[in-house]
């Protein structure tokens, strides 16, 4: 059926209605912000599909898998056990000097640090919009997942958690162009910023005195000031600094210790009550009636 | 849109967003073909009564949804390359298939700037040539996918 004259609107009219639907869902998406849970719900809608492109690359490694012969199998399990002896060394020192630290920490009645839990997602899908750098884990709000949950590789800080969908949510990674890290130098404790720069292997740091101590192959680690990333996780190593002290700041660029190029598992670390986005909204409203029923004793 | 097997339409459009997020090495990821886009230009070329505008703005949002951008700015690209298409099916028809392959390099590239213009709008991006290698890939698979959806639409008979 191949109509010589068309029914319906002519294509103009239907861009000049698509263009105003964008500029709509662009001005309330990104100015006013209004689409956080809608947003939850059409990931949660588009997330077969991200599973199921997935699937080639996971056959692929349950093949690589299953081909490994028992020779490296058991250079492998070799090399684990040494690990493990080190680690379990490492473990029994570590019980001791947290016990330590709270004892201390108690002494001088400074607030005790709360048990930061964690828990394992695998990567399913990587975005090729290269304009920002995200990436799509099997976790979601169903698993407990919450907006701005950091993420970690074995390495170093990642990113944290941006949409959630009700099986799998979307990470924004470092190294965006609208994401910065508060960090602290390790060696010495200066306070810097760490922001994206839209590359894969480096992070800005803007506003650097010429004063300050840095210089390349120092250690930045999460300062926690921010209050989105726990205190002293590995985000990354300083790579150039500057020495021309003409300029008001010194230019310091950092390559993450993350492996962000290659992700696959990670850890997700939680040290709030995970809050369900899909869940009724009623904790705030028990709130605000215990605040009026204090208020009423009060008075 | 779904009479006369209008589901394979569907299908094809779907394997094209599958393919457009698959995760691919770094490297080969920089020349990623623009899949949603070719298929839409060929559906929109052979069937303009079933395919148009509006379908082009849907997979657009579902793009932007699946790729994580600011909802609408890839919605808004798609549709302006095939708004192109639409008008000058009758001609861009008759051309042959390296021609078409040139006119579809072309529109790739205007959705790329497109979504870069609408990008740089609204977050500080800057521009690298590699945002435009898209472009060169797209041309050399139009004429396999040109061909592919052609059987693909006599062989389901797609009115």
């Amino acid at each position: 059926m191949n109509p010589i004259f068309k029914h319906g609107p002519s294509p103009q009219h239907r861009l000049v209605l698509v263009l105003f639907c964008s500029a709509l869902l662009i001005f309330f998406d990104h100015k006013m912000a209004s689409f956080e849970s809608v947003r939850g719900y059409l990931q949660s809608l588009v997330s077969p599909l991200q599973y199921l492109a997935n699937t080639p690359k996971q056959l692929m490694t349950w093949a690589s898998t299953n081909i490994t012969t028992r020779e490296q199998l058991m250079t492998e399990n070799q090399q684990y056990r040494l690990n493990e002896l080190g680690f379990h060394e490492q473990a029994m020192q570590l019980d001791i000097l947290k016990q330590e630290n709270e004892r201390l920490r108690s002494l001088l009645a400074s607030p005790l640090r709360s048990e930061i839990k964690k828990m394992v997602a695998e990567v399913i899908s990587v975005d090729s919009d290269p304009y920002s750098h995200q990436i799509v884990i099997n976790r979601g709000a169903g698993d407990g997942v919450y907006e701005g949950q950091p993420v970690l590789d074995a390495l170093g800080i990642v990113g944290q958690i941006l949409h959630i969908g009700q099986t799998s949510s979307r990470v924004i990674l470092i190294t965006d162009i609208s994401h910065a890290v508060p960090v602290r130098v390790q060696r010495n404790g200066l306070r810097l910023l760490a922001s994206g720069s839209g590359k894969i292997d480096r992070l800005i740091h803007n506003f650097v005195p010429q004063s300050a101590d840095i210089k390349t192959g120092d250690l930045l680690v999460t300062s926690g000031l921010g209050g989105k990333y726990p205190e002293g996780y590995p985000v990354a190593k300083v790579s150039f600094v500057s020495d021309d002290e003409s300029r008001e700041f010194v230019r310091v660029f950092s390559t993450p210790v993350a492996k962000i190029d290659r992700l696959r598992y990670l850890l997700l670390l939680s040290e709030k009550e995970p809050q369900n986005i899909f869940a009724p909204k009623t904790r705030v409203k028990n709130l605000s009636t215990s605040v009026k029923v204090q208020a009423k004793a009060a008075n | 849109m779904f009479a006369y097997n209008g589901v394979i339409i569907l299908f094809t459009l779907l394997i094209a967003l599958m393919a457009s997020i698959m995760p691919m090495p770094l490297s080969v990821d920089v020349f990623r073909p623009d899949w949603v886009l070719i298929v839409l230009i060929y559906w929109c070329m052979a069937l303009p009564g079933r395919v148009n505008i509006i379908t082009a703005w849907v997979m657009g949002f579902l793009l932007d949804v699946l790729l994580g951008s600011v909802l609408g700015v890839h919605a808004t690209a798609m549709a302006i390359s095939i708004y192109i298409i639409v008008v000058n099916h009758q001609k861009i028809r008759n051309f042959s298939i390296w021609q078409q392959a040139l006119i579809t390099g072309v529109l790739a590239a205007l959705y790329h700037l497109v979504v870069f213009w609408l990008q740089r709008f609204l977050i500080d991006v800057v521009f690298l040539t590699s945002y435009l290698y898209p472009v060169i890939t797209t041309i050399i698979l139009w004429p396999w996918v040109f061909y592919l959806l052609r059987k693909v639409r006599r062989n389901f008979s797609i009115k």
